[in-house]
């Protein structure tokens, strides 16, 4: 009986042991396959003109510049919603809030969270894009804004809950001191509490553009489609096109192994490498946070 | 007649608190052998060591440790045998989130014993020793955690009973428990050790003082002296074993 | 010029300020209601129990939405096949086994960074390998796979959490008692762990059940005549199906699409609170 109980535990030990590897194995995986998809744009179009401005594909113009400022532009303006919304109510709950007013929000905000992003697209289209058409007085309400109001709603739930996170992680000596030596608790947040959290607050800001940028349905629906060059402040009125928009709205015209469709996986390489960086990133800001309030609460 | 020898064991935390030094004792089958001294001696990781818990920190052992002509630190011996052969029990009370009868089962079902009749038999006697059985025998499907302090630790002491070890080892057992609940425990020791060895950190010298047949005085990591209870309690011959059981530091 | 904070004393700073605070607070929360009513009352005049089980008719103009619904059933029914027993163990490996070394730091890595990849860059990896490599085609197994991998990193990390709430006490207990490994585990931290898996992995299904870009290329499909009948078939889908008759479909009533929005918020809905009610149930419960 011992034998066979002995060899069952090796067996589980090592399937155990395979599963906790496997994401490594995913994550290789997912690089390969886009690069073995996606390297051939480098053949088939040089990489300057991939960096190019104009994205014509019918024409062969691979400039996938428009697109990369279209990503950008959109995620900014979520972000200049997202990050102040986010960030006070996370303050709210974390600080102020009554036990109430957190059974109100906590679960709002987590119903924000599993929204779909395509319900969010066709309110935007039903709702939003009128609404900026005729309020604003535009051509069109397909816009960078509307984008841009989506995601930043879409963005809100990861800014406040990583953000309330670090908030309820300082300790609590830091508010009791504050207070002891005469601060009201307003001025205890924003001179003592939200100081202290400030790496968190980052983590969370850095892990919201991840979040907004990979966005895909929601932008897709409500910004134009138009992969133009946005230009100055204008753009964000005006229609343009995300990395994400462009990939999802013309993979499934494109022939296989055209240049085209290389150049679709070229563009997942930039976005896989994008949020690469942001989540290392994202995680050595909280790893260093953590080992300095390590070593100071030791 | 022996039945566990110590030779030169040597603990040494990953984290650079040292425990153990050079330690060297017998320890008599059948009776009650009490480690005692200031917090810091070393005797909960002496008690770790002998049922290979340390194996589950990060730790240097060097040394020996003899039961029935084994060297139980040896990498190569069943270590899950062993840790059946010996039984512990913590300061706190640990109900496992079983009922009482799946608590006191458990060990058993894990050996592989499925047999209704032999748990049901196994689970009376051992419940009967640890002197729970009339208090629970009603209501053996009940969460564990609906027991008091005190029944609690009884059934982690029934729990260790059930697979009928041959060393108890007890780590302040005592220290969560009202006087009542104390006297109950140290009254089943005197019991059990018509039919075990037992080993026992109390968690003060009074308790020593009650229980012991032998008794080692453990001062940070280093045994300073050992012998039969009587003598070390009454002519103590190291002035620190003097110094501690007058009270004068602890 | 004295600024507004000089003018007020500190109190009365603070209550303005926390005032402040609740109305953006309001600003936040306002379009989340306002959202969800609207679709609620849109959409209830659509739901019936034909648009729930007929079949759609008139290159989807009319009938029921029923084919989409089965679709979302079974795309999460394969995303959990695949990605609960894998993820559960992974976790299990970090949380249980796993010495704190560099390999160990990969790992959490790796997941970090498959929890951050944009879905339709999953998308795009499910074309490449299961798709096109693996032959499986546009079916029901890419888009499962896909979404699979994508759930991964939420199913592993609350389950780790999950994992390690449990008390360091019970495995010395069980271990002190002659256990190996991964008995305890088995017998005495899974089953204390349970709940909070469990909410682990109704939140990833859920967020896997709304998905669309990953599906886009690997299984799902809009005009199909007929239930899927294997895994190897391609699907349609709630999201999908929202998408293209809000986008690409001239003529379509707007009670159609009202209609879908809502049951797919309604699913959405429901796994939201299995899973608070999960939660809370368990936490009062908790033996320790």
């Amino acid at each position: 009986m011992n034998d066979q109980n002995a060899r069952r535990e090796f067996v589980i030990t090592w399937i155990i042991k395979l599963s906790g590897y496997s994401s490594i194995l995913f994550v290789c995986l997912i690089f390969f396959f886009l690069l073995r998809e996606g390297l051939p744009a480098l053949v088939d179009t040089s990489l300057a003109s991939l960096f190019g401005t104009r994205w014509y594909p019918i024409e062969n113009y691979f400039g996938i510049l428009p697109l990369v400022l279209g990503s950008l532009v959109v995620t900014l303006g979520a972000l200049l919603i997202s990050v102040p919304l986010g960030l006070i109510t996370a303050i709210y709950i974390s600080e102020v809030a009554s036990r109430w007013e957190k059974e109100i929000l906590k679960p709002l905000i987590e119903l924000l969270a599993g929204l779909p992003s395509v319900v969010l697209g066709f309110l935007g289209i039903l709702v939003l894009v009128p609404f900026l058409r005729r309020f604003l007085d535009l051509p069109t309400g397909l816009t960078a804004l509307a984008g841009s109001i989506l995601l930043g709603l879409i963005a809100i739930p990861t800014i406040v809950s990583i953000s309330e996170d670090a908030l309820n992680s300082v300790p609590h000596s830091y508010r009791e001191a504050s207070l002891a030596l005469g601060a009201t608790r307003w001025q205890t947040i924003w001179r003592s509490t939200l100081p202290a959290a400030r790496s968190g607050v980052l983590t969370a800001i850095m892990l919201g553009v991840g979040r907004a940028i990979g966005e895909t349905m929601a932008v897709m629906m409500v910004t134009g489609n138009a992969p133009v060059m946005p230009q100055g402040l204008q753009a964000l009125f005006r229609p343009v096109r995300t990395m994400t928009a462009t990939i999802a709205s013309e993979m499934g015209e494109v022939a296989n192994g055209s240049p085209h469709y290389h150049v679709l996986f070229f563009i997942g390489i930039v976005l896989f490498v994008f949020s690469l960086v942001v989540n290392i990133t994202a995680s050595s800001i909280s790893n260093q946070r953590r080992k300095r309030s390590e070593r100071l609460l030791s | 007649m022996i039945k566990i020898r110590i030779e030169h064991l040597n603990l040494r935390y990953d984290d650079g608190t040292e425990s153990l030094k050079d330690v060297c004792m017998s320890i008599e089958a059948n009776a009650i052998t009490v480690l005692f001294g200031p917090a810091g001696g070393g005797k909960s990781s002496l008690l770790r060591t002998l049922d290979r818990l340390n194996d589950l920190v990060e730790a240097q052992i060097t040394g020996q440790v003899w039961i029935n002509d084994v060297n139980i630190l040896d990498p190569k011996i069943n270590v899950v045998e062993l840790r059946r052969k010996i039984g512990i029990v913590f300061s706190r009370p640990v109900p496992l989130p079983l009922s009482i009868y799946g608590n006191v089962s458990y060990g058993l079902e894990m050996a592989g014993e499925h047999r209704k009749g032999i748990l049901d038999l196994s689970v009376k006697n051992a419940l009967r020793q640890a002197d729970l059985w009339d208090e629970v025998h009603d209501r053996l499907n009940d969460p564990a955690n609906s027991l008091s302090g005190g029944q609690q630790q009884r059934l982690c002491l029934a729990r260790v009973l059930a697979l009928e070890p041959e060393v108890i080892m007890l780590d302040e057992p005592t220290s969560a428990l009202d006087p009542i609940a104390t006297q109950k425990i140290e009254s089943m020791l005197q019991e059990l050790k018509q039919q075990y060895t037992i080993l026992l950190a109390p968690h003060n010298v009074q308790q020593s003082a009650r229980l012991a047949d032998y008794a080692a005085f453990f001062l940070v990591g280093e045994l300073v002296e050992y012998g039969k209870g009587v003598d070390i309690f009454m002519h103590p011959k190291d002035k620190r074993t003097e110094d501690y059981i007058m009270g004068r530091f602890g | 010029m004295k600024s507004l904070g000089q003018l007020l004393s500190p109190n009365q700073t603070e209550n303005l300020g926390f005032f402040i605070l609740r109305l953006i607070c309001i600003v936040t929360a306002l379009p989340i209601i306002a959202m969800v009513l609207y679709i609620l009352v849109r959409g209830m005049p659509a739901i019936s129990w034909t648009f729930l089980t007929a079949m759609p008719s008139n290159g989807m103009r009319a009938g029921g939405i029923f084919p989409a619904i089965v679709g979302t059933f079974y795309l999460t029914l394969g995303t959990a096949i695949f990605s609960v027993p894998l993820g559960v163990a992974a976790a299990v490996y970090l949380a249980e086994y796993a010495p704190d070394n560099r390999w160990t730091q990969l790992i959490r890595i790796a997941i970090i960074n498959l929890s951050g990849i944009p879905s339709v860059v999953y998308g795009l990896f499910g074309l490449g390998l299961f798709v096109l490599f693996l032959h499986f085609g546009t079916s029901i197994l890419s888009a499962s796979l896909t979404l699979s991998i994508m759930t991964l990193p939420v199913i592993i990390s609350t389950t780790e959490e999950a994992l390690r709430s449990v008390p360091f006490s019970f495995r010395l207990v069980s271990i002190s008692l002659g256990t190996t490994r991964w008995q305890t585990i088995w017998r005495i931290i899974l089953p204390e762990a349970l709940p909070g898996i469990l909410t682990g992995v109704i939140l990833g299904l859920e967020r896997a059940a709304g998905e669309t870009a990953p599906i886009l290329f690997t299984g799902a499909s809009f005009y199909l005549p007929r239930l899927p009948n294997s895994p190897l078939d391609a699907t349609m889908a709630l999201p999908y199906h929202l998408f293209v008759i809000s986008t690409q479909v001239p003529g379509m009533p707007i009670l159609i699409q009202y209609g879908t929005v809502l049951v797919l918020l309604v699913f959405v809905v429901m796994m939201n609170l299995a899973a608070t009610v999960i939660r809370s149930r368990a936490r009062a419960r908790r033996q320790w």
